[in-house]
C-alpha cells in the first residue's frame, strides 16, 4: 500500500509542477523565450497570501483573489519592462534577463521579508479520507481537485474563446496573427496574466503542503516545474500538464524507493534520456529546418 | 619562423610580461589591499571560466548553463589527486591541474552525446540537468565528502599560478579559435547546414568544443580547490553556471577580450558594494537587465552615431567619404 | 571512364507525400546539366537528396562508381559533391576569406595539435590557404572584398561567393541552386560566362536548377524537366523546350 500512497503523494507533488509549468510553457509558446522568473512569481503569489492573511486578515478566498491578481499584474509589468524591448534580440539576451529578473525577485523578496522561513499555516479545511491503510491529506485532495479545475477551465478558455484562439495563432505565427487583426502585444500580456495566476495558485498549494515559505523557495520548484514543460515538449500545454505529473511521480517513487538526496538527480537525469528518446519531449513537435 | 616574432606577438609577450610585473609590484609591496589582492584569484578563475564558456557559447554557439558542472568536476577530481598521491607542489600540483582537467573533459565527452541531438533550450536544460546531476551525485558519494565536503585540500594555489594557467588558457584558445578547427566551429554557429556542406564534421566540431571547455572549466576548478583548501558540492549549482554565462554575454559572445574584462568587473563588482548586503544582489540584477535593455535598444544605436559624429576622426585610407 | 554520376530510381516521401519518385539522371565528367521544372515540382529536394540532407526512401546515388550508403553531408562533400543554396547560407559574420577557407578545411592536413601550439606547418599550411583563397576569389571579382564581412556584400556577390565557397571544397560535382535568382539580365549574363569559366577551368561538372530559361538553354548541355516530383522529359535543350509536355507544364493548358 505503500506504494499506493507514494502514487498519490507524486500526483499532487506533480500537479503544482504542472501547474508552474503552464505558465513556462504558454510563455514559450507565444514569446519563444524561458521565462527563467517564472519560479520566482510562486515565492511573490504565496507572500501576498500569507500577507493578506496574516496582516491585512482577510477572508482566506479573498486573500487568495488577491495573491493571483498580485502575480498577474506583476507578470504583465515584468514583461512589458524587460522582456518587451527585447522582441527582436537574440534569444540569450532574453534568457539573462529573464535571470536577471529572477535574481530581482528573489533579492527583492530577501529584502522585504528577510531570509527566515516563515511558517505557513495551511488554509486547507477539507478533511483527510482514510481509504484502507491509506490516508489522503486534505491537502492534497484540494491540490488535485484544484489543479484539474484549473487545468479543465485553461483548456475550454483556450479551444472556445476567441481570446484563447488569437493566443493559439500568435504561438503559431506572430506576423500572420498580426495581419489577421489580433492585438500581438495584448494577447502576451494576457498569457503572462495567466501564467503568473496559475503560478500563486500553485505558491499557495505549495505553501500549503510543505508548511513554509521562503525568498528562494520558487527557484528549485521553478527549476523541476521547466524541466516538466520540456520533458512534456515544451509549447504545448497538454505536455505541461503530462510532464509535471510524470515528473512529480517520479520524483515521489525515488524519494520513496531508492534515495531522498538522489531524487532531484534522477528527475533530472529521466528528462535527459527522454530527450535523448524523444529530442522535443513527449507531445513536442521536432521543426526541421528548411534547406 | 618568421611571424612569431611578428609585431603582434612581440605586443603580446611584452603585455604578459607587463601585466605580470604590475601585479608582482602591486601585490608583494602592499600596493592592493589585502581585500583586493584576494581577488586576484577568483578574478582569475572567473577568467578561464568565462574565456572557455565563450567556446561552446559564443563560438560554437550553443546555450549551455552546466559548466559549473565541469568546474565542480575538476575541483573534486584535482583535489582528491592531491590528497591521495600526496605530492609535493613541484611537480604535484601541475600533474593536479592536469587531472582535474582531463576529468572534466571525459565529463565533457559524456555530455557531447546529447548535445549532437539537441538544440538551442532544449540543450541548456540539459546541460543545467548534467550540472545538478553531477552536484547530486557528489554529495552523495563518500569519497568526496559528501555535503560537509572535501577538506585539507593542499592550498597550492597562489595568484602567479593562477596568472600563468589564465594566459595558457587565453592563449590556446586564441590559437584554436584562429584556426581550421576553431573556423570549423564558428562556421557552426553561423550556419550549420552550410557548414556540413562543406566538409564539415558537426560531431567532430561539437563535441571538440564541448570537451576543450570542459577541460579549461576542470583546471578552474583545481585552482579553485587548491586556493580555499575545501571544497562542497553547493558552491557549483546552477547559479554559478548562470553567472559564468552572465559574464560571457556582457562580455560580448565569442570575444575573448571582451569575456576577460567582463570577467574582472562580475567578480570586483561585488565586493566594491559591500556593506550594503542584501543590495548587493538586487543592484547585480538591476544592472543585468539593464544591460541587455541597454545593447537592444534605440539608444545604443544612438550612442554609437553620436560618438561616430563627434569624435575626432582617424584617417581613413583610400577611401572617399 | 564512365559516367560521373549515377542516379537511378531516387524517391522520397514525407509522410504520405511522395516528393520526389523514380527519378533517374546520369552526368558525365565536364558537363554541364540542367533541371528545370515549375515551382515545388522536387528540384531542391533532389539536391537534398544527393548532398545527404534528407536520405532517399529508395534508389541509388553512384558518384564515380561508388555507391553512396548511409553518408551524411560532410562525407557526401568530402567524396566530391559541394553545393549553393536557394536562400543563400553564407557564414555571415565571417570575413569572405574566411568563408572561404572554411571550406578549404578538409585539403590542409595540420593537426589540433600543430594549430594550437602554431608549429611550423601550421604556418605554411594557412599561408597556401590564403594565397589559394585569394585565387579562387579572383575569379569572382571578390578578391578586393576578402577582408568585409559576408553579410556586408551586395546580394549579386554573395551569390557569387557562395559558388566560390562550395569550389573550394574541391569537388568533382557542383550542385547550383538557382545561381541567377534575383539578379538583372546583365548579371545573368556575366554569371553565365562564369559558370562556363569555372567548369572549364577547373574541369568538373555542374549540375544547375534555373528558372531563367535562357540561362539554362544558354549553357547547359543537357536537361532533365521535372514535375510533381517525376521526370516529365530529358535531352537536349532543343529538345526539351519545344517538346509539348513541357511547355503545358510550364503555362498551362
Amino acid at each position: 500500500m505503500k506504494f499506493l500512497a507514494q502514487i498519490i503523494n507524486g500526483l499532487s507533488l506533480g500537479s503544482i509542477y504542472a501547474l508552474i509549468a503552464l505558465g513556462y510553457t504558454m510563455v514559450y509558446g507565444i514569446a519563444k523565450m524561458i521565462n527563467f522568473a517564472h519560479g520566482d512569481i510562486i515565492m511573490v503569489g504565496a507572500y501576498a497570501v500569507y500577507l493578506s492573511l496574516t496582516v491585512a486578515h482577510l477572508p482566506i478566498p479573498v486573500a487568495i483573489l488577491v495573491g493571483i491578481a498580485t502575480c498577474s499584474i506583476l507578470g504583465v509589468v515584468i514583461e512589458k519592462i524587460a522582456y518587451k524591448p527585447l522582441r527582436n534580440a537574440p534569444s540569450l539576451a532574453v534568457l539573462i534577463t529573464a535571470i536577471g529578473v529572477s535574481y530581482f525577485l528573489q533579492s527583492a523578496g530577501l529584502i522585504l521579508f528577510g531570509s527566515q522561513a516563515k511558517a505557513f499555516k495551511s488554509i486547507v479545511t477539507v478533511k483527510p479520507i482514510h481509504i484502507g491503510d491509506i490516508t489522503i491529506s486534505g491537502e492534497i485532495i484540494v491540490t488535485i481537485t484544484v489543479t484539474i479545475l484549473s487545468m479543465i477551465l485553461l483548456t475550454l478558455f483556450i479551444h472556445k474563446t476567441k481570446a484563447g484562439s488569437a493566443m493559439l495563432a500568435v504561438s503559431e505565427d506572430k506576423g500572420a496573427a498580426q495581419l489577421m487583426g489580433i492585438n500581438v502585444n495584448r494577447t502576451i500580456s494576457m498569457v503572462f496574466a495567466i501564467g503568473s495566476g496559475l503560478a500563486a495558485i500553485a505558491g499557495v498549494l505549495y505553501a500549503c503542503t510543505y508548511g513554509f515559505i521562503d525568498p528562494y523557495m520558487g527557484s528549485m520548484a521553478g527549476i523541476k516545474a521547466f524541466v516538466a514543460a520540456v520533458l512534456g515538449g515544451i509549447g504545448s500545454v497538454p505536455g505541461a500538464m503530462i510532464g509535471g505529473v510524470l515528473l512529480g511521480v517520479i520524483e515521489s517513487l525515488s524519494k520513496a524507493y531508492i534515495s531522498t538526496q538522489l531524487a532531484d538527480a534522477i528527475v533530472f537525469g529521466v528528462l535527459i534520456l527522454m530527450l535523448i528518446i524523444k529530442p522535443a519531449g513527449i507531445l513536442g513537435v521536432v521543426r526541421k529546418e528548411k534547406v | 619562423m618568421k611571424k612569431l616574432l611578428s609585431k603582434q606577438n612581440l605586443f603580446r609577450i611584452i603585455a604578459i610580461i607587463g601585466i605580470f610585473l604590475i601585479l608582482y609590484v602591486a601585490v608583494e609591496n602592499g600596493i592592493l589591499t589585502r581585500q583586493y589582492s584576494s581577488l586576484l584569484i577568483p578574478v582569475g578563475i572567473n577568467i578561464i571560466l568565462a574565456v572557455s564558456l565563450n567556446l561552446t557559447t559564443g563560438f560554437l554557439g550553443e546555450l549551455t548553463l552546466g559548466h559549473a558542472g565541469f568546474m565542480s568536476v575538476g575541483a573534486y577530481a584535482g583535489a582528491l589527486f592531491s590528497i591521495y598521491t600526496g605530492l609535493p607542489y613541484f611537480p604535484g600540483f601541475i600533474l593536479s591541474l592536469l587531472v582535474g582537467g582531463i576529468v572534466a573533459a571525459i565529463f565533457g565527452l559524456i555530455i557531447g552525446v546529447p548535445v549532437l541531438r539537441l538544440k538551442g533550450d532544449y540543450l541548456a536544460i540539459v546541460t543545467l540537468a548534467f550540472g545538478e546531476i553531477i552536484r547530486s551525485i557528489i554529495t552523495n558519494l563518500k569519497i568526496t565528502g559528501g555535503a560537509s565536503g572535501l577538506n585539507n585540500i593542499p592550498m597550492y594555489t597562489s595568484y602567479i599560478s593562477v596568472y600563468v594557467v589564465v594566459i595558457i588558457t587565453i592563449l590556446i584558445v586564441m590559437n584554436l579559435v584562429n584556426s581550421r578547427h576553431g573556423r570549423a566551429i564558428c562556421s557552426i554557429r553561423e550556419d550549420y547546414i552550410a557548414s556540413e556542406s562543406v566538409g564539415i564534421s558537426l560531431t567532430k566540431y561539437k563535441i571538440l568544443a564541448f570537451v576543450s571547455a570542459a577541460f579549461f572549466a576542470g583546471m578552474a576548478g583545481v585552482l579553485y580547490s587548491h586556493n580555499l583548501g575545501f571544497v562542497q558540492a553547493k558552491t557549483f549549482d546552477y547559479n554559478k553556471s548562470i553567472e559564468i554565462l552572465v559574464i560571457v554575454v556582457l562580455g560580448g559572445m565569442g570575444s575573448i577580450k571582451g569575456s576577460i574584462i567582463s570577467a574582472i568587473i562580475i567578480t570586483i563588482l561585488p565586493e566594491m558594494l559591500r556593506g550594503m548586503d542584501d543590495f548587493r544582489m538586487l543592484i547585480y540584477a538591476i544592472v543585468l537587465i539593464a544591460m541587455m535593455l541597454f545593447n537592444a535598444s534605440k539608444f545604443k544605436e544612438w550612442l554609437r552615431v553620436w560618438l561616430h559624429n563627434h569624435m575626432p576622426k582617424k584617417a581613413v585610407k583610400g577611401g572617399n567619404s | 571512364m564512365g559516367a560521373l554520376l549515377e542516379v537511378k530510381n531516387l524517391g522520397i516521401s514525407f509522410g504520405g507525400l511522395r516528393a520526389v519518385d523514380g527519378f533517374n539522371i546520369t552526368i558525365q565528367h565536364k558537363q554541364l546539366y540542367g533541371l528545370i521544372g515549375p515551382n515545388g515540382a522536387g528540384k531542391t529536394t533532389v539536391f537534398n537528396l544527393l548532398t545527404g540532407v534528407y536520405e532517399p526512401t529508395d534508389g541509388v546515388i553512384l558518384l564515380d562508381g561508388k555507391k553512396f550508403v548511409n553518408m551524411n553531408p560532410a562525407q557526401i562533400n568530402k567524396a566530391g559533391i559541394a553545393r549553393t543554396f536557394q536562400n543563400i547560407r553564407l557564414f555571415k559574420n565571417m570575413t569572405v576569406l574566411d568563408n572561404v577557407k572554411i571550406a578549404m578545411h578538409n585539403q590542409v592536413k595540420y593537426n589540433l595539435f600543430e594549430g594550437v601550439f602554431r608549429l611550423p606547418r601550421y604556418f605554411k599550411e594557412e599561408k597556401q590557404m590564403d594565397e589559394k583563397a585569394i585565387e579562387l576569389l579572383a575569379v569572382f571579382e571578390l578578391d578586393q572584398e576578402y577582408k568585409t564581412l559576408a553579410s556586408n556584400l551586395p546580394y549579386g556577390k554573395q551569390r557569387k561567393l557562395e559558388i566560390a565557397r562550395a569550389l573550394a571544397t574541391n569537388p568533382k560535382l557542383l550542385l547550383l541552386d538557382e545561381p541567377a535568382a534575383g539578379m538583372n539580365p546583365q548579371e545573368t549574363d556575366e554569371l553565365m560566362k562564369t559558370i562556363r569559366f569555372v567548369r572549364d577551368h577547373f574541369g568538373i561538372s555542374i549540375l544547375l536548377i534555373e528558372h531563367d530559361m535562357k540561362l539554362v538553354s544558354g549553357i547547359c548541355e543537357e536537361i532533365t524537366v521535372l514535375n510533381f516530383g517525376t521526370e516529365l522529359a530529358h535531352g537536349t535543350p532543343e529538345v526539351v523546350l519545344n517538346d509539348q509536355r513541357v511547355i503545358t507544364a510550364y503555362l498551362g493548358e
